[in-house]
């Protein structure tokens, strides 16, 4: 009799596994399915394209990839290295400086701390587009639309970032090791960037990520300031394939300018997944 | 906390001002390049100022007349601000409502110690992925995958599932579930990993106890999972509704900005974009910020009594 409950139960749990992996394989399905897509449209020609669907990909791949390289509208190129400039250069400023804030507030006692601190939390929920309309009427007036530093400069003040760091400054810096260095003649500065900066290399690594993937995907900002073509980042340079006439494209130029414009992040993603994941929970969630 | 109080009484005279020194970059730029911003979008949304053609017209000052245009009939025949809204809280609700219900099931499954999923870095890695995906590109993708001579046409004609190709791009209906199917896409798996991450912190003996005491699966999920993860599935669940609010790159690439059919999935961020075009109708584009930072303040302010209530 036990057995017969215990046989039935095993059942139950075999049937409630299958159903749960097949689950999770149909949802990893559909998240690669598209990209796989992609990448097999990306190794036909326009022809093969124009002549059905396949799974299976073909021998154009180099070809497509020698035209989308050397495209006559979409510079590609270009766009890469701007919005490359533009990602790793906000990366550094926004993780150095959000550090350097959170420090600030975390180590020094000052009259207007915890208004600081409170402040800087109260702003964090402020979208980006509600500061966007007097900002791009600021660019206009003086003249600094087509400058890649302004989409730079004001990732120096991030609020999300700094209240990652402050966390993990609470969770990891022992105020007597700052202690400790004054003791041996250390200024604050170099106190700063030679004890508390190493400490907070995981921080400072995880955020340059999300910051790199952000800035290298940012679209609405870039698509209202740049305009001349040696300054567009590459989603406007994406953005602009879909509103030029479609019907004259070589399709698989097309498919291939777009696994350019993702590839990048993927292979940070590929590499360092695992941290990113983590640093996915680390980041949100309080507690 | 107790030992910096120790500090500060004997060292706050000679260090307090480096506290200032080193926040100072922060808000030198915040002010730049935000808070100065900001005031003067609040500013523009009482003034007349556009360009029409060559000319600027304003600034004149006008009241509350831009926020009443916002809620006017139009020459379509609808009222604008209205009908955004309204499309932006179906598109976000399409793929929320899913990645919601989706995100909910593997953060238990991948939880469950009966169940033992193996292969969870694997799942995770992948259900994550199109969350770092380029929006802009995703949505290009997209209009090529599933454009009239697309790739996906041409499989279900293959397959005998229809014989004319459908104009997926040219319906309400398929255009907003594409767009919904892409947001539930990219944000199902992160939102997985924050519930996973909120349930494990639930303490191991309470789920315990209450095995022992013969509860089913289901009492358990609502008498303990669901009550003790309650902050922070408000947490995720108001920021993904400001996230949805800030909707733009999908909809704006998918639809080339014009929102088809019909400005049927014009989003509040498309509208805003459509005054900061050509137009430069600084006025008009205040007025829709304003509002928009009125909604997400008061979902904001939610959030923060839920994370307050969690620290509890």
């Amino acid at each position: 009799m036990k057995k017969d409950i215990n046989k039935s139960a095993e059942i139950k749990l075999l049937i409630s596994r299958i159903v749960v992996y097949a689950i999770l394989i149909f949802l990893s399905f559909l998240c690669l399915f598209f990209f796989y897509l992609m990448f097999v449209n990306s190794t036909r020609s326009n022809a093969q394209l124009q002549g059905g669907f396949t799974l299976i990909p073909r021998e154009n791949f180099f070809k497509n990839f020698y035209n989308a390289w050397h495209d006559g509208d979409i510079n590609i190129p270009v766009g890469m290295k701007n919005s490359f400039l533009v990602a790793i250069l906000s990366a550094i400023l926004t993780t150095y400086f959000s550090a350097l804030t959170a420090y600030g507030t975390y180590v020094y006692n000052f009259k207007l701390k915890k208004i600081v601190h409170l402040f800087i939390l109260a702003i964090m929920m402020i979208p980006s587009q509600v500061s966007a309309v007097g900002f791009i009427q600021l660019a206009f007036k003086y003249h600094l639309t087509n400058k890649l530093w302004l989409l730079v400069v004001p990732s120096i003040a991030a609020p999300a970032v700094y209240f990652y760091m402050r966390q993990y400054l609470e969770a990891t810096l022992p105020l007597e090791m700052v202690e400790a260095a004054r003791i041996d003649g250390s200024n604050e500065f170099r106190i700063f960037n030679e004890i508390v900066l190493p400490i907070m290399k995981p921080a400072i690594a995880v955020q340059m990520i999300f910051s790199f993937v952000g800035s290298w995907n940012n679209y609405f900002m870039p698509s209202l300031l740049l305009n001349k073509p040696e300054v567009k980042t590459v989603p406007v340079m994406i953005a602009t394939l879909r509103s030029a006439d479609y019907s004259k494209f070589d399709m698989g130029k097309v498919y291939m300018l777009m696994l350019m414009a993702i590839l990048p992040v993927m292979i940070i993603y590929i590499i360092l997944s695992k941290s990113i994941i983590k640093g996915v929970t680390s980041g949100s969630v309080k507690g | 906390m107790e030992k910096s109080k120790n500090l500060s009484k004997k060292r706050s005279i000679s260090y307090a001002k480096w506290g200032y020194i080193f926040i100072i970059p922060f808000f030198v730029v915040y002010v730049i390049f935000t808070l100065y911003p900001q005031l003067l979008t609040i500013y523009n949304s009482f003034f007349e100022y556009y360009r029409d053609g060559l000319n600027i017209i304003g600034p004149n000052f006008v009241g509350l007349r831009n926020y009443k245009n916002l809620f006017t009939v139009n020459n379509a025949g609808y009222i604008p601000m209205i009908r955004y809204t309204l499309n932006t809280a179906i598109l976000w609700v399409i793929g929320a409502v899913p990645q919601f219900v989706v995100a909910m099931l593997l953060a238990l499954f991948f939880t469950s110690t009966r169940l033992n999923i193996k292969g969870q870095q694997f799942f995770k890695t992948v259900i994550y992925m199109p969350n770092l995906i380029m929006a802009s590109a995703f949505a290009m993708l997209f209009f090529a995958l599933f454009s009239q001579v697309g790739p996906i046409n041409q499989m279900l004609i293959a397959m005998g599932a229809i014989d004319k190709a459908i104009n997926f791009l040219g319906l309400k209906l398929t255009v907003r579930s594409l767009i919904g199917l892409m947001n539930f896409l990219m944000w199902f798996g992160n939102t997985t990993i924050l519930l996973m991450a909120g349930i494990q912190g639930i303490d191991e003996a309470l789920f315990e106890s209450a095995r022992l005491d013969g509860s089913s699966s289901t009492q358990v999920f609502f008498n303990i999972t669901m009550p003790l993860l309650m902050p922070i599935f408000i947490y995720v669940f108001i920021t993904s509704m400001i996230g949805g609010i800030q909707m733009f790159d999908v909809p704006q690439v998918l639809t080339n900005g014009k929102g088809t059919p019909d400005n049927s999935s014009t989003t509040l961020i498309m509208y805003l974009n459509n005054f900061l075009g050509v137009s430069k109708n600084y006025g008009m584009a205040g007025a829709v910020s304003v509002l928009l930072f009125i909604i997400t303040a008061i979902l904001s302010s939610i959030v923060f009594k839920s994370i307050n209530s969690g620290d509890r």
